[in-house]
């Protein structure tokens, strides 16, 4: 009855298929693994740095001081660059002249980073220090990239021959790159570090928490407790449920219009920067939290309500302790959308150059997304590993949040 | 017989729905009608809940027993469609006077539902529950004490009270149901309600409850809904028998079993419907 | 302070309450709720004047150092915001070489120091009012408890009105921000002009010259990346979800699920930084291997990210239609002896194609309305071209360049982003709305 090649094509046609589906999971997961690759590839770099061991000794002639007591404003303008070739020009055999063309080997603020220990400390000067110094950025690739051959036309070979006789002798040490976790934002990769944006991304994210969360959780409240069920009623809820889905960067603008413009508060601040975001996440949390709340059974109300309780104690009482840890999943995704999200951010001018970390919701900050946003747009060949290195904290961040909530969700899940 | 007069005498309750000396009644309800929307649920009833007593509703599922229950202590209050016409007194007062404080009521009449329904707390906090909304306890001390009178009234404290603060979810079913019972108790109320508590218990458990009825009906008064006849005979001392909304007859229990007037009454018993 | 006078006067009310309590029975209420009640009477007046007067300090220096600043106009300009600044930099510094404006800085901090104290002895004084007014009230004649309880209601609907004043703020603020902008610009040059360059507009004497806002280019660059896109999520999104729903065992799509789902919770700032650096190079390269001029920024790279980025998005929303058919209507196909692969496209994929074609359409709003990628990947000209290979620029990275830095709030360039926030929202609102009745219809179908 059935003939046997229709079968067979029959069944080539359900195995093409079937091949076509595993393709797509296959090629979705290499997105995500490519995409975790590309980035750690880049980005681990970041964390560590080469540094060179080197013995300064802060001697007041080449700096140009008189005397051992020198005042802030001397420092200012005594010679560091000198001193430091100096102390390059003593470890380094063989070199002729003052040394100087051996800094190329160190990054351009070495002698910055003197300046600031002397400034520290005055009574250091006249006396020996050991400093570990950050490479240039060319010397740390060269050494990353096992001696290629690159930079055998950018960088003179004696150079080179330097580079490889200072990690001979062991004076080259890989460090964990506290600069970049502790410093603000900067022009110079080696000096850039994500605090101030952690900090500013923390500030925003407590405003938008504490905004965004009571109201969320009063709204689905209202709505799943108190709300007649009437035609404005779904009408309003029709509407809270497409607020989710308008893009984000139209938040931007209502912040722009209505926070900036109408209320007169700053450009740039966490204060904002959480009030937009807030408006953003509350879909999310009202979502979260009504389905929470509705997971409550009504057995729980009834029992309590037949004790005597009223409304409002069966809800403090009974409803929302049950009901929170579902609304604090459903806040733990919101933040982390706000965690990630730049383009609103833009709109309302966090997109500063922001070196100091904020200390307070109405001091100018910079978030992290942005920051790898304005690092991305850089043109230094440092930044990307920088970018990269901040896209790994971010998205660790983000990671934890998101298992955070999963834990939490299995932790307090109920079967009623 | 034309149409009106059959509904006349479907809708007129037979036996002894209303009590004599006025001392002993609890609960007096007249001419109460309850609505679902479009939907009638309970129609006409007049009824009197003697007090210390026992009063068990039987009738076939759907029959309107458990909504004039939920009447007694306003739980249908919650339900927004619900509309409830006509007249319930609890002690010579209506209950569904404009400046009665539902809370208060609920407070007086507790109510057993039927499914154990504790709290995801421990048994402690389950029972302390009620109490500590009510200011009931003033100290700590007090409070332990009332809590252990509650669980021994129920007759759970020999079997919990080495796990007071475990979860109640704990529990077997039938813990859980003398729990709840044992929870409504903590609060002192006038009146129980009870709708269908052993219907989701096995025969022990059942067994046990029925026993914990007979000893509370010194003190409170009972209303139970139950599906089982053998259940209405062996623990109440009034039966009344619901038919589709109406209330068809009242009268002693061994009355009703023995004697019933109503035919639909009979039917039912001798088991030829519901 | 007002905390510890609320809790004071809490604690009053508590003690006062138990002998009430005792004559009026149990049905009173609560001495906590008077309490509480108590506290907040203390409390939330005393907050709200505190923070009046704190929002209000500055005018209020104002007020009281007019003639000084309008004697000290000169030094900003004649902004009284900026005199007041330097007397406070003045007082911080600790003296100034000008006598008659060192007076002035000392008249502002002790003005301001007035301010300060007297908003403090207000704020207490207000909360002192409050706890009698609470402690007056510890009464058995008032409830306490319905107090507040009707309190509460009072900031639940307080709330809701919050969530729901957004949607209207966010319609009210775009479009009274575009009106502005169309009595500038004729919506008709808008919609239909062929040419966007604001930056002309912003030059002296030529303000909202003709064309410059034609809106065109933008929304066929938005097209063109969201079709891109588009045809990379669909087909990947709907095979995929087609395996998971089908052909995985439980245990894969356990694993496989949350895998693919990490896609959804990376930051768009982190694909537009992947299509801007590792994949736009790539096709830069692959195309000139193949002798194709292509743009460094090109709407290929940056609709292949983004097709990436709302794959798991379309993936699970299909998932989700496609186990929603019923069994029945399996076990009807294979009984009549279809193949699996048969009974997925004959049976399954036509029972579940309105759910389908609605997250497809809420898919498509999200990549219409994503931002990040675009920005660092598609470039800033406005060509209008169908070309993928093209630089092009879409609505919403035209709004992040309009608005990023500092503009005068009523250049036609300003209002210019709002107008295409307009748009965006309007198209976005309406496939989200078309998607929501599709999906209901279809559950309706079923259910």
């Amino acid at each position: 009855m059935t003939d046997p090649r229709h079968l067979a094509r029959r069944y080539r046609r359900a195995r093409l298929l079937r091949w076509c589906c595993l393709a797509a999971v296959v090629f979705a997961l290499s997105c995500v693994m490519l995409l975790l690759f590309d980035i750690t590839r880049k980005g681990i770099g970041g964390f560590s740095v080469q540094r060179l061991s080197l013995s300064v000794r802060f001697d007041p002639e080449l700096l140009g001081l008189e005397g051992l007591e020198p005042r802030p404003e001397d420092l200012q303008f005594a010679d560091f660059p000198a001193l430091l070739s100096a102390s390059l020009a003593a470890l380094i055999p063989g070199a002729g002249g003052d040394g100087s063309q051996w800094t190329a080997l160190l990054d351009d603020n070495a002698d910055f980073l003197l300046y600031e220990r002397l400034l520290a400390d005055p009574r250091l000067l006249g006396t020996e220090v050991g400093f570990e110094l950050p490479l240039s950025g060319w010397a740390e690739r060269y050494l990353d990239e096992a001696g290629s051959k690159q930079y055998a036309t950018l960088v003179e070979a004696e150079l080179l021959s330097t580079l490889d006789w200072l990690v001979e002798q062991g004076l080259v040490h890989l460090r964990f790159n506290d600069t970049f976790f502790s410093a603000g934002d900067s022009r110079s990769p080696s000096s850039a570090g994500i605090h101030s944006a952690l900090l500013g991304s923390l500030y925003t994210l407590l405003v938008c928490f504490l905004l965004s969360f009571p109201v969320g959780v009063a709204t689905a409240i209202y709505f799943e407790e108190f709300a007649p069920s009437n035609r404005w009623i779904t009408l309003l809820e029709i509407n809270i449920n497409n607020l989710a889905a308008v893009p984000s960067i139209i938040f931007g603008l209502l912040g722009l219009a209505v926070v900036i413009n109408f209320f007169g508060l700053p450009r740039s601040v966490p204060l904002v920067g959480g009030i937009v975001l807030a408006l953003m996440t509350l879909p999310t949390i009202i979502i979260a939290s009504r389905s929470a709340i509705r997971a409550v059974p009504p057995s729980v109300r009834e029992a309590a309500l037949a004790l005597g309780a009223s409304r409002m104690e069966v809800i403090g009482h009974h409803v929302v302790p049950l009901a929170l840890p579902g609304m604090l999943t459903g806040a733990i995704i919101g933040m982390a959308q706000a965690l990630g999200e730049t383009a609103p951010l833009l709109l309302i001018g966090m997109v500063a150059f922001v070196v100091s970390p904020p200390t307070g919701l109405m001091d100018p900050a910079a978030v992290l997304p942005v920051q790898i946003f304005l690092w991305a747009d850089s043109p230094e060949r440092g930044f990307i590993e920088l970018t990269s290195a901040a896209i790994m904290v971010l998205l660790a961040f983000l990671g934890v949040m998101n298992i955070g909530a999963v834990l939490l969700r299995r932790r307090f899940e109920r079967r009623w | 017989m034309t149409t009106v007069e059959r509904d006349n005498e479907l809708s007129s309750t037979v036996g002894k729905p209303l009590l004599d000396g006025a001392d002993d009644v609890k609960f007096s309800v007249r001419k109460l009608a309850v609505h679902y929307a479009e939907l009638q649920a309970v129609h006409d009833v007049n009824l009197d809940i003697g007090q210390r007593q026992v009063t068990a509703l039987i009738g076939p599922s759907g029959c309107g027993k458990s909504t004039f229950l939920r009447c007694l202590n306003r739980m249908n209050d919650i339900i927004a469609s619900c509309v409830v016409q006509g007249e319930v007194h609890l002690d010579q007062k209506d209950i569904y006077a404009p400046q009665v404080d539902v809370v208060a009521l609920r407070a007086r009449v507790g109510m057993v539902f039927q499914k154990p329904n504790p709290f995801p707390k421990s048994i402690y906090d389950n029972i302390a529950y009620g109490p500590r909304l009510h200011g009931q306890a003033d100290s700590p001390s007090a409070l332990d004490e009332l809590v252990e009178t509650s669980l021994r009234r129920a007759g759970l404290w020999a079997e919990v009270k080495d796990l007071l603060h475990r979860p109640a979810t704990s529990l077997s079913g039938g813990q859980q149901q003398r729990l709840c019972i044992a929870r409504t108790i903590a609060i002192q109320p006038e009146v129980i309600l009870m709708d269908e508590p052993c219907s989701a218990l096995d025969p022990i458990a059942t067994a046990r409850i029925e026993a914990l009825i007979g000893e509370l009906k010194c003190d409170y008064t009972i209303v139970i809904v139950t599906h089982s006849m053998q259940q209405a005979s062996r623990v109440s001392d009034r039966t009344a028998y619901f038919h589709l909304g109406r209330l068809l007859e009242v009268n002693a229990t061994d009355k009703i079993f023995m004697a019933p007037e109503h035919p639909g009454t009979e039917d039912y018993i001798t088991g030829r419907i519901g | 302070m007002a905390v510890i006078g609320a809790s004071f006067a809490g604690r009053r009310a508590k003690r006062q309450a138990v002998t009430v309590l005792s004559d009026a029975g149990r049905l009173g209420a609560l001495p906590r709720h008077y309490a509480i009640c108590a506290a907040l009477w203390c409390l939330l007046p005393a907050l709200a004047v505190y923070i009046a007067v704190l929002a209000g300090h500055e005018q209020l220096l104002r007020w009281y150092l007019g003639d000084d600043l309008r004697q000290l106009a000169h030094l900003a300009a004649g902004d009284p915001r900026w005199v007041l600044q330097l007397l406070q930099e003045v007082v911080v510094n600790g003296g100034h070489e000008d006598a008659m404006v060192w007076e002035a800085a000392q008249r502002c901090a002790a003005y301001s120091t007035r301010i300060d104290v007297w908003r403090t002895v207000l704020a207490i004084a207000i909360a002192t009012g409050g706890g009698v007014v609470g402690y007056l009230q510890v009464s058995p004649a008032i409830r306490a408890r319905h107090r507040l309880e009707r309190f509460a209601y009072g900031c639940l609907l307080a709330s809701t009105c919050v969530a729901v004043l957004t949607t209207v703020g966010i319609v009210f603020s775009v479009l009274f921000e575009s009106l502005r902008f169309f009595s500038a610009v004729p919506p008709l040059d808008f919609l239909l002009g062929l040419h966007w360059s604001p930056q002309t507009a912003i030059r002296e004497g030529q303000e909202g010259s003709s064309g410059a806002f034609g809106v065109v280019p933008l929304f066929v660059g938005t097209l063109v990346v969201s079709a891109v896109a588009m045809m990379v999520a669909l087909p990947a999104g709907l095979l995929g979800a087609i395996h998971l729903s089908e052909y995985a065992s439980q245990r894969a799509r356990n694993i496989l699920k949350p895998l693919i789902e990490i896609l959804v919770g990376v930051p768009t700032v982190v694909y537009g930084f992947i299509a801007a650096l590792s994949v736009a190079p790539l096709i830069k390269q692959l195309g000139e291997w193949l002798g194709l001029t292509v743009a460094s920024e090109n709407a290929l790279a940056a609709g292949l990210v983004m097709g990436v980025m709302i794959l798991p998005f379309v993936l699970s929303l299909s998932d989700d239609v496609i186990s929603a058919v019923p069994a029945s209507l399996r076990e009807g196909a294979l009984a009549l002896g279809a193949t699996p692969a048969e009974m997925i496209t004959q049976v399954v994929l036509p029972a579940a194609l309105p759910g389908i074609i609605g997250g497809g359409l809420l898919a498509v709003s999200r990549a219409i309305g994503e931002t990040m990628i675009v920005v660092m990947a598609a470039g800033l000209a406005a060509n209008l071209s169908a070309n993928p290979l093209d630089a092009m620029t879409t609505v919403t990275v035209q709004i992040v360049t309009l608005l990023v830095g500092d503009q005068a709030f009523d250049s036609p360039k300003t209002l210019a982003a709002f107008a295409l926030g307009l748009s965006l929202f309007i198209v976005t609102l309406s496939l989200n709305v078309i998607s929501l009745l599709v999906v209901r219809r279809y559950h309706e179908a079923y259910d």
